[in-house]
């Protein structure tokens, strides 16, 4: 019982990890209906971006305190994915607008390849670290009621807050703020938020902004547990299942079918992989998402899909 | 002046429903078809051959494929390296396990086998659509990357993981040099493009465009959506797996799992966009610029650097050619969204008024 209850902790914190990719996803494809295959490369390109400004800053501005080069590096690189953003909505979507969804989805994969080739040129190829100061020892909870207690990787933990913390953040500035109105708005219908007003473009721009700094942040948080690195890109692939299992749509589908699909990985790894031969949590999101749209085609929370002919 | 049609009058259906009506149309693609079996053989090297031609026949017999499924059923699929590799692995399966199979027989064997998968793993189209669609099609690539990776069997237990084959032999005539190759591959993509062209230009072909012009409405005129799918998805995997059989057999020799992963599958999407969507021509327009553009890159990046006076690294190389190909992918889907195939038509159109457009 606490075994299964370790497991599913860890499955947990591992899909807050994974809902934090996915929102990238679901915020985009939302207010611009793209399909973002390039959010794998943002969030590499966000964490190159990160460890390496966090290294330069000590090392050419003489700054001791590693909190505060750590910050100025996250800020600099939020910049830096404002300045993506802007470039992207300026010279690839402008152009590619109503355009069919296969198309913008080969545009991003373009971008993909882009923006993995560039971060890796600009900012070196080799494996970074991030260091923000991370606990790495596990701690052990719940010990009077188990026998030996369940033991918790104190990272998982840090990292499934801070994952917490900006979905509560990203959903405030939804719900609360004009701009999130008008975020909304563009999701709903582009063309009536157009004809009240709201500039297309520039909402354009702000979602890509939101998901470039949704990428830092799963970059930071991923790049400090793997270390940064080109297969980190593979982190989008693993969010994908979650997206299409909780609705393109839907930011708290993003955050449910993150969780569903991390307990599922780590369940079916610990309690299926022996029989098998082990490595099936990658294929296995995908059937467990399938399974889900077995029943509910549109994700667990998307808009109800409507054909009229 | 030369591409007219004017007095090529057609007295009967049968006339006017041939594939290229166009008398000019036949001639050329013919002309090309000889050019290809008997001039090639003797002007091109070796290298060329492995380089650049035996990699773009089969990618472009892949690319049909995959053009079935996406261009004319409309259903997008992420998981044609997965098929390509359920080809190759099940060819190998036959070939080694049964003695004596001709490799042929072990290629169809293979596409057969293909097919069984791509009809399961096509049964979520039923229900779910667009990009629901396509990240369901990972499933399948994802699941075969794993198959064949870690279940020993299909591998006949080699312990490197990689299979290999070696003397291949057709009707007693050996498959060994580059030409030989060549030649093997150009017949089954001149037989397979036939195939596939009068597939979708037969009632079949034309349920698939119904499909994906608007399913409901295909289904309210009496096109049952179930079997118009799955056959997209048999039809367009059998290929597919055919191809990847070619790329595993004929291509690579020795082979691992690797060879078929997810970037295969995203290649093959590039050049059917790239070469235009429901266009077999496309197919091989769309080949021809993914094969030959990173070897182009490859070989003019250290130039230009020298030119500069730069000297680039092997890794700064590789990392501007990812950028150049990212680049020009973006620049070639905003300037011709419709791929290779429309410019084709296009300048087509204009021929026919070339020189005196009034």
């Amino acid at each position: 019982m606490a075994f299964f209850l370790e497991t599913l902790l860890g499955g947990l914190m591992a899909g807050m990890l994974y809902s934090l990719v996915a929102l990238g996803f679901v915020l985009i494809f939302k207010a611009s209906g793209v399909f973002n295959f390039a959010q794998g490369a943002m969030v590499l390109f966000a964490a190159l971006a990160m460890a390496r400004f966090a290294e330069w800053f000590p090392k050419y501005f003489g700054i001791s305190s590693p909190f505060l080069a750590n910050v100025l590096a996250f800020v600099a690189a939020g910049i830096l994915m404002f300045v993506v953003a802007w470039l992207i909505e300026r010279l690839v979507l402008r152009h590619l607008v109503n355009q069919e969804g296969t198309t913008l989805l080969m545009a991003t994969l373009g971008i993909s390849y882009f923006l993995d080739g560039f971060g890796q040129t600009i900012f070196g190829s080799d494996i970074y670290k991030i260091d923000i100061g991370m606990p790495k020892e596990p701690i052990m909870v719940l010990e009077s009621v188990f026998q030996g207690g369940i033991l918790i990787n104190k990272e998982d933990l840090y990292a499934a807050v801070i994952a917490a913390i900006l979905v509560g953040l990203l959903s405030l500035f939804f719900q609360k703020t004009s701009t999130g109105r008008a975020l909304r708005a563009v999701a709903d219908d582009h063309q009536a938020a157009q004809s009240i007003g709201i500039p297309l473009n520039s909402i354009w721009v702000i979602v890509w902004c939101v998901a470039g700094v949704t990428a830092l942040v799963a970059g930071m948080i991923w790049g400090s547990k793997l270390g940064v690195q080109f297969s980190l890109t593979a982190v989008a692939l693993r969010a994908l299942p979650v997206i299409i299992l909780g609705g393109l749509t839907s930011v708290p589908g993003a955050i449910v079918g993150g969780l569903i699909i991390g307990v599922g990985e780590k369940l079916s790894e610990v309690y299926l992989g022996p029989f098998v031969g082990g490595g099936i949590e990658i294929w296995f999101a995908y059937v467990l998402a399938l399974v889900f749209l077995m029943f509910r085609p549109q994700g667990l929370f998307g808009e109800k899909i409507i054909d009229r002919v | 002046m030369f591409y007219r049609e004017n007095g090529q009058f057609k007295t009967s259906y049968s006339k006017d429903q041939q594939i290229f009506p166009i008398l000019q149309d036949k001639v050329a693609i013919l002309a090309l078809v000889a050019f290809a079996f008997v001039g090639v053989p003797f002007l091109v090297d070796e290298y060329l051959f492995r380089a650049i031609l035996i990699p773009f026949l089969i990618l472009s017999l892949a690319a049909i494929g995959v053009n079935i499924l996406v261009g004319y059923c409309g259903q997008i699929s992420l998981g044609s390296g997965g098929f390509m590799a359920v080809g190759a692995y099940a060819a190998y399966n036959v070939f080694v396990r049964l003695d004596g199979t001709p490799v042929i027989v072990a290629l169809l064997a293979g596409g057969f086998f293909a097919t069984l998968v791509g009809i399961v793993f096509g049964m979520p189209s039923l229900r779910v659509k667009g990009l629901y669609l396509a990240v369901a099609t990972l499933a399948a690539q994802f699941f075969c990357d794993w198959a064949f990776l870690r279940v020993n069997w299909f591998t006949n237990n080699s312990s490197s993981g990689s299979v290999s084959v070696s003397n291949l032999q057709v009707f007693g005539l050996p498959v060994q040099s580059p030409v030989q190759k060549y030649l093997f591959c150009l017949t089954f993509v001149v037989v397979f493009a036939l195939l596939a062209k009068n597939l979708v230009r037969s009632a079949i072909g034309r349920e698939w465009m119904a499909i994906r012009d608007m399913d409901v409405a295909a289904a309210v005129i009496g096109i049952r959506p179930m079997y118009a799918k799955l056959s997209a998805f048999a039809v367009s995997s059998f290929i597919v797996g055919v191809a990847g059989g070619l790329w595993g057999f004929v291509h690579l020799g020795s082979w691992e799992p690797a060879a078929f992963s997810i970037d295969r599958s995203f290649q093959l999407l590039f050049i059917v966009i790239i070469g235009g969507m429901g266009s077999i021509m496309g197919a091989f327009f769309g080949a021809a610029f993914i094969v030959i553009l990173p070897i182009f890159l490859n070989q003019m990046l250290p130039l230009l650097g020298g030119l500069l006076g730069v000297t680039i690294s092997t890794a700064a190389a590789t990392h501007a050619e990812f950028m150049i190909f990212g680049a020009l992918i973006v620049w070639f889907l905003i300037v011709e969204p419709h791929g290779l195939a429309r410019l084709w038509s296009i300048g087509k159109q204009k021929l026919r008024l070339w020189p005196f457009p009034h």
